[in-house]
Parts: C-alpha cells; sequence; structure tokens
C-alpha cells in the first residue's frame, strides 16, 4: 500500500478566519489573567517577604499551592469543582482568565521577590540614612531598581501563561486550539489545522518578545 | 557646647558576639571625630549605631538630645532622628536608576517637602561645592568613584544635616582618587560640620581630627587628641596597631 502525505495549503489557508475567532479569546484570557496575576504577584511577593509570619506564611502558601499543581487541574477545578462550592456555575472564559491569574500570581510573585532581594541592602541603607521612610525608600529607590530586573523573567511568564490558554480548550472557551479542534472535527484536516494553530502562537509571542526586547533597552540604558 | 552624640554603657551583640563593649563618647558640635581600628573592631558598627542602621542592646544613646533606645525598632524617634544625621558610605550607595541631581533631591523633595526649584538649586549649588557641577545630569555609573563619593557627600549634604557620618568614605577607592574625597571632607570640618569617620586614612585623622578613638575588640581603649593617640599612645594595643598600619 502507499502512503503519500501532501501538506493541503488550501486547507490552511481556508482554516484562517475560523481559527482567527480563537484569537481574542486566546488574548483576553492570556493578558486579562497576566494583569491580575501581576497585582497578585506584586502583592504576594512583597508579603512573602515579609518580616511578619502571619503575613509571609499565608502568602508562601499560595504560592506553593499553584507552582506545585498543574494549572490543567487549577482550571479543572475552578470550573468543574468550584460552582459545587458557590452554588452557581462559573462561566468558562472567567474561569480561564481566573486560572492564569492565580498561576501566573505565583509564580511573578517568586518574580519580585527575586527582583527585590537582588537590589543591595546598601540602597535600603542609603534610603533610610536620608531620612526616607520604609515605604518611600521601599517605592522610589528598590522597586524601581527591582522593576527593571524583573521584565526578562516577566516576559518569560507571559509568554508561558498565553501558551497554558491552549489548555483551557478542556472547559469549551472558545480560544485558539478548540476553534482548531471544532474545525477538525468538520474537515479531518489536523496537520494544516495545527500548523496554522502554532503559527498564530508564535505570532503573539514573538511580538511580545520582540516588545520586551524593547522595553528592556530602554530600561538599561539608563543605569 | 552642645553635645551632638551622647553614648553611655552601650553594649552591641551581633548573635554571641559582644561587637560594641560599654562604649561611653559624646561628640560635641562642631567637633570631627576620627575612629581608627584593625577590620572587626567594631568601628563602623559604632556610627551605625548613631542613625539606627544598627540597633543596640543595652546603654543609652542620644543624638541631638534625643534619646534612641536600645532595640529600637521605632520609626518615628529613628526618622526624626536621620533627618539630622548624614552618612556616607563606604560603597557609594548611589542610586543607580536616579540622575546625579536626582539624588541629591531625593531626600529634600521626599522628607522635607521641598518644592522642585529648591530642590534642583540645593542640588546644583552643592554640586558645584564638590566640584562636579557639570556631572548634574549623568547616571552614577557614568562617574569615577571619586565623583560618586562626592556626589554622595552632597547628597547627605543636601539634608542639611546637623552630624555627618563617614563609614570608610576612601576604603573602595583607588588610591588616585582618595585625595579629593578627603579634600571635600577637609574643607567640611573647617567650616564647622560635626562629623564621626571611620577610616584607615591616618594623615587625614592625624591632620583634621580632633579628637582620635582607637577601638580595638569593640572597647575604647585610647582616645586623645591626634597628636596624643599618634605620638604618644598609652595603650599597648594601639602602639601595636600604629607601629603596623604607620610602618608602610
Amino acid at each position: 500500500m502507499e502512503f503519500q502525505f501532501q501538506f493541503d495549503w488550501q486547507a490552511a489557508v481556508n482554516a484562517i478566519p475560523f481559527l482567527a475567532k480563537g484569537i481574542p479569546y486566546t488574548l483576553m484570557i492570556s493578558f486579562g489573567g497576566l494583569a491580575i496575576g501581576f497585582a497578585l504577584g506584586i502583592l504576594f511577593g512583597l508579603l512573602s517577604i515579609n518580616k511578619k509570619w502571619f503575613l509571609r506564611w499565608p502568602a508562601i502558601t499560595y504560592i506553593e499551592i499553584f507552582r506545585g499543581t498543574p494549572i490543567l487541574v487549577q482550571v479543572l477545578f475552578i470550573f468543574y469543582g468550584l460552582p459545587d462550592l458557590v452554588g452557581r456555575p462559573i462561566d468558562p472564559l472567567t474561569a480561564g482568565i481566573a486560572a492564569i491569574a492565580l498561576n501566573s500570581g505565583a509564580y511573578i510573585s517568586e518574580v519580585v521577590r527575586g527582583g527585590v532581594q537582588s537590589i543591595d541592602r546598601g540602597q535600603t541603607e542609603a534610603g533610610l540614612s536620608l531620612g526616607l521612610s520604609r515605604s518611600q525608600t521601599f517605592w522610589s529607590i528598590i522597586w524601581p531598581q527591582a522593576f527593571r530586573r524583573m521584565i526578562p523573567p516577566l516576559g518569560n511568564q507571559a509568554i508561558v501563561s498565553i501558551k497554558d490558554t491552549s489548555l483551557f480548550s478542556v472547559i469549551g472557551v472558545g480560544e485558539l486550539v478548540r476553534q482548531g479542534q471544532v474545525y477538525i472535527a468538520n474537515t479531518f484536516t489536523a496537520f494544516e489545522v495545527y500548523f496554522v494553530v502554532a503559527l498564530m502562537y508564535l505570532a503573539i509571542t514573538l511580538t511580545l518578545s520582540l516588545l520586551l526586547r524593547l522595553l528592556e533597552r530602554r530600561g538599561v540604558a539608563s543605569i | 557646647m552642645t553635645q551632638i552624640v551622647k553614648m553611655k554603657g552601650m553594649n552591641k551583640y551581633f548573635g554571641k558576639l559582644h561587637v560594641l563593649k560599654n562604649i561611653d563618647l559624646t561628640v560635641e558640635q562642631g567637633e570631627v571625630v576620627v575612629i581608627i581600628g584593625a577590620s572587626g573592631s567594631g568601628k563602623s558598627t559604632l556610627i551605625r549605631c548613631v542613625n539606627g542602621l544598627e540597633e543596640y542592646e543595652s546603654g543609652t544613646l542620644h543624638v541631638d538630645n534625643q534619646a534612641l533606645a536600645p532595640n529600637a525598632g521605632n520609626q518615628a524617634s529613628l526618622a526624626k532622628i536621620r533627618k539630622e544625621v548624614g552618612m556616607v558610605f563606604q560603597q557609594f550607595n548611589l542610586f543607580p536608576h536616579l540622575t546625579v541631581k536626582k539624588n541629591i533631591m531625593l531626600a529634600p523633595i521626599k522628607v522635607k517637602n521641598a518644592s522642585q526649584v529648591i530642590a534642583n538649586a540645593t542640588a546644583e549649588r552643592l554640586l558645584e561645592r564638590v566640584g562636579i557641577g557639570n556631572q548634574a545630569n549623568k547616571y552614577p555609573g557614568q562617574l569615577s568613584g571619586g565623583q560618586q563619593q562626592r556626589v554622595a557627600i552632597a547628597r547627605a549634604l543636601a539634608m542639611e544635616p546637623k552630624l555627618m557620618l563617614f563609614d570608610e568614605p576612601t576604603s573602595a577607592l583607588d588610591p588616585e582618587m582618595i585625595g579629593e574625597v578627603l579634600d571635600v571632607m577637609r574643607e567640611l570640618a573647617k567650616e564647622g560640620m560635626t562629623m564621626m569617620v571611620v577610616t584607615h586614612e591616618m594623615g587625614f585623622a592625624r591632620e583634621v581630627a580632633d579628637r582620635v578613638i582607637y577601638i580595638h575588640e569593640g572597647k575604647i581603649v585610647e582616645e586623645g587628641s591626634p597628636a596624643d593617640v599618634f605620638d604618644n599612645p598609652q595603650n599597648e594595643r594601639t602602639q601595636a596597631f600604629l607601629s603596623r598600619v604607620l610602618a608602610h
């Protein structure tokens, strides 16, 4: 029996409009989740290095739980499990954003902690010795320097989170992969469709990488 | 005379290590006190207690008539004292993300609510005074070590402190840059600034100090005018230390 596979360009091109409908969802879940995750990361990252144990412990607990369990389990738990607790269904988009937020928040907490702790203690001492309060010292001296060092790992996390949204096809959000699955169910052109899906992810992540590089260059120039 | 710093029976521990032992020391207004001693003798720790960067365990410490209690996490009184006390560090500790001028303007604006215009004028005047008026818009990383340390001095002076602490201000500098920093300090002393200086520059100590203090293993073992301490040390520890550092 002879087997011959030929990449069907036409099938790939035909799939684009349908697949592209998934892009807004992928972007919404990624960046919506990352925006909240960034806020969570700052909050819990700073709490995790607080001197007071009753602030530090809850933060570390949160970080370890969401870093130590698979994001797939997290989103399944939020989508299928949590409604039992709150007594009403949670829509897939909300569940997806929540999963990215909580998951990236845990990783970003560690990025924040690392960034802040990497700043020399002498900077804090200089600020305090000038009469600045602890919070003034932190926000006008430590944070701006720490944030610059955080840009590369933050970009890394953003790219990871964008790709993580592909898992949310399991809860039926119409993101890129889900759109692909639906399309393939009708056309059986798996190779072409997933190829296009992959390219679409790549377009998003490469754009982000480029923007981050520009941002980083501008940040570093003044140090 | 007004006493700016008054230490009585101060003790400080790092865990089990007894780093400051029963320190009694007063610094009068306008006085330049130079503290010498071997590495690890506690001299840096001593001046870091004065602005609360280090806590101490027992005894009393008054700075500008305000008590700084042992184990003081007391932010209110600390902030008050720190406004009056400038500090210059061995590693400069300039803020690398701010221009030289912004480094100097930060504290007056944040702490004293000075206007941009006033803070700017103060910064320019001080940079002129330490001889680097033309570097105002550069970043610290673009300056030489000696220039950076002079910026650090200007930054501390911008708060118009009553007392300046110098923690080995020239120890991280290349030899050819030590002079320019000592010159600025010499000027300051001449203008009547109260100073506590930890240094290994014995020539500077001899020339500028009103009083020299030698610390050995956390204890003040010798104290007096530069002539007394350098030319006629009483304690054998001081004699041994001086013969080591003055030999070359």
